[in-house]
């Protein structure tokens, strides 16, 4: 059996891609690609840690995961409205562009 | 320990590192497929068979279409490919790199973290209904309410008209 800080490892790992992602990326489909990532490292460790509990209770990590992909649903879905708009106001999906609040 | 487990992290690892490293879009898009394929088979490994299928529905089967999608709507042919490339990237990868291996260095040190797992750990789909609907209503309902909103605020920005210049 795998135990529980290789799936912690993997999570971390993930995470640091995810990070750089963002960090590094102007594209900002790509940016929210890396945000994307990095929920799914945290969900990773809400599973890994429910697995590992030293009673098995009931699915509280998992539902705990379970919402957080729909939180992350509709981030996704505002972000990339987001950059609809933004492409048709600047014609460009590079983050470094759009400078002003105002349309 | 098989090999199921490291097969699967690198596989997942790799292709996530494809996603945030590949030049077009696409490419990334094609690539975070496999990675969130690796995640919902390592989910099948945690006995989290519930969860493995959401992912596969939700990540594989909306968020990505929903990517490809606007990486298709949003496609400009003038536009150099260099300046969607990587920003002064030290920074970045950097900063990545220092929170990554201060977590690994806390992770490794601490022997709280070295558990096997023990017991039947499986939650049935059954179990996870009526959790939702019992103890667990009131978030349910609130994510439903936080999905509506986010639908329509995604449509009403998507579809606004920009102001002209100079109105």
């Amino acid at each position: 059996m795998v135990p529980l800080h290789h799936y912690l490892l993997l999570s971390t790992l993930l995470f640091g891609i995810g990070l750089g992602g963002v960090l590094t990326r102007r594209n900002g489909i790509l940016t929210l690609m890396g945000l994307e990532l990095m929920l799914n490292a945290a969900n990773l460790n809400f599973i890994a840690f429910w697995r590992h509990q030293p009673s098995p209770a009931p699915a509280d990590g998992l539902l705990f995961a379970l919402f957080a992909i729909g939180v992350a649903a509709a981030e996704v879905a505002v972000g990339l409205a987001l950059i609809i708009a933004i492409y048709r106001r600047w014609r460009t999906v590079n983050l470094d562009v759009p400078n002003r609040l105002k349309g | 320990m098989g090999l199921t487990f490291p097969l699967i992290a690198t596989v997942t690892w790799g292709a996530a590192l494809a996603a945030m490293t590949l030049r077009r879009p696409v490419h990334s898009a094609l690539a975070l497929v496999v990675a969130f394929l690796g995640l919902a088979v390592t989910y099948l490994t945690l006995d989290a068979q519930f969860l493995g299928v959401v992912q596969v529905l939700v990540y594989v089967g909306a968020v990505i279409i929903l990517i490809v999608f606007v990486i298709q709507l949003t496609r400009n042919v003038g536009l150099p490919s260099e300046s969607l490339a990587v920003r002064p990237a030290v920074v970045g990868v950097g900063t990545a790199a220092l929170v990554t291996g201060g977590l690994i260095s806390c992770l490794v040190a601490s022997p709280r973290f070295h558990i096997e797992r023990s017991g039947e750990g499986t939650a049935p789909v059954k179990e996870l209904g009526e959790a939702l609907m019992a103890n667990y209503v009131v978030a349910l309902e609130g994510i439903g309410l936080l999905l509506t909103v986010a639908l329509i605020g995604g449509v009403l920005i998507a579809t606004r008209r920009p102001a002209k210049k100079g109105s």
